[in-house]
């Protein structure tokens, strides 16, 4: 049984409101009195992951949830895919425009600092589809 | 070192209604890509940048970045100023560019940096 579990939906290049859902998420998890150094790893982790639902996605969903042992946080998108999941997962490698860059993000380390912070990270991608990626991090 | 020595060798001023000055800073990032910062997070850091957009104190509360200031005199936006002073981050500019208020930091004691 699960202690909180929540959604929250994240529109495609809306600058905007980028990392309101992950900001959000912090708060309850700070709230909830999660171990500061997880909810650490997971707000990195999960502000990369709205950020890339924000620049790459046609729009998708975050989906978080807390259990007694580990924290599950699943991004799913509608949009292009990844074709090269071995490349995209390679720091330095993107294929975000120049307006992105602008912002401050699109350097090709997301992918590789979500698998850095999560203590499980599996990524599943079909061209044309979407992308689902999953993070647990363990509560020790 | 206290963000009053990191203002004082940057000659650098306040921006947001409180700036910390007694806010103990151990290291420093020096970066226009957040996506770096968010690679290379430590405690107590200051964030050198010369973004102004959002974006930045978004990355901060992240983070828990609770000091950053902007280089070779630009300024941030409305809305990231609004969002520095809700979250309680101490913002400081200084019209240096980020190579020199890297340099004189460096140059100052604060050699425990991570760089973007």
């Amino acid at each position: 049984m699960s202690i909180l579990k929540e959604e929250f939906p994240v529109a495609a290049m809306d600058f905007v409101t980028a990392g309101e859902a992950s900001a959000q998420i912090k708060r309850m998890l700070k709230k909830l009195g999660v171990d500061p150094g997880v909810i650490r790893r997971l707000a990195i982790a999960c502000y990369e992951a709205e950020i890339n639902l924000v620049i790459h996605s046609d729009g998708g969903k975050l989906m978080l949830e807390l259990n007694p042992d580990n924290v599950t946080l699943i991004s799913e998108d509608v949009g292009p895919g990844i074709p090269d999941i071995d490349l995209a997962m390679s720091e330095g490698y993107s294929t975000a425009s120049d307006d992105v860059r602008m912002m401050g993000f699109g350097a090709g380390m997301g992918l590789a600092n979500m698998a850095r912070n999560a203590d499980h990270f599996n990524i599943e991608s079909i061209v044309g589809e979407g992308t689902k990626i999953e993070m647990v991090f363990d509560i020790k | 070192m206290k963000l009053k020595q990191i203002m004082q060798l940057l000659s650098a001023r306040p921006l947001t209604d409180v700036v910390d000055e007694e806010l103990e800073i151990s290291c420093a990032c020096a970066s226009d890509m957040m996506s770096d910062v968010l690679a290379f997070p430590k405690e107590h850091m200051i964030l050198l940048t010369g973004l102004v957009n959002h974006q930045v104190m978004r990355t901060c509360d992240m983070l828990d970045i609770r000091a950053v200031c902007f280089t070779r005199g630009k300024l941030p936006t409305a809305e990231a100023l609004e969002m520095a002073n809700e979250d309680g981050i101490s913002v400081i500019a200084t019209d240096l560019t980020m190579f020199i208020a890297s340099g004189k930091l460096y140059a100052g004691g604060m050699n425990n940096g991570t760089i973007g």
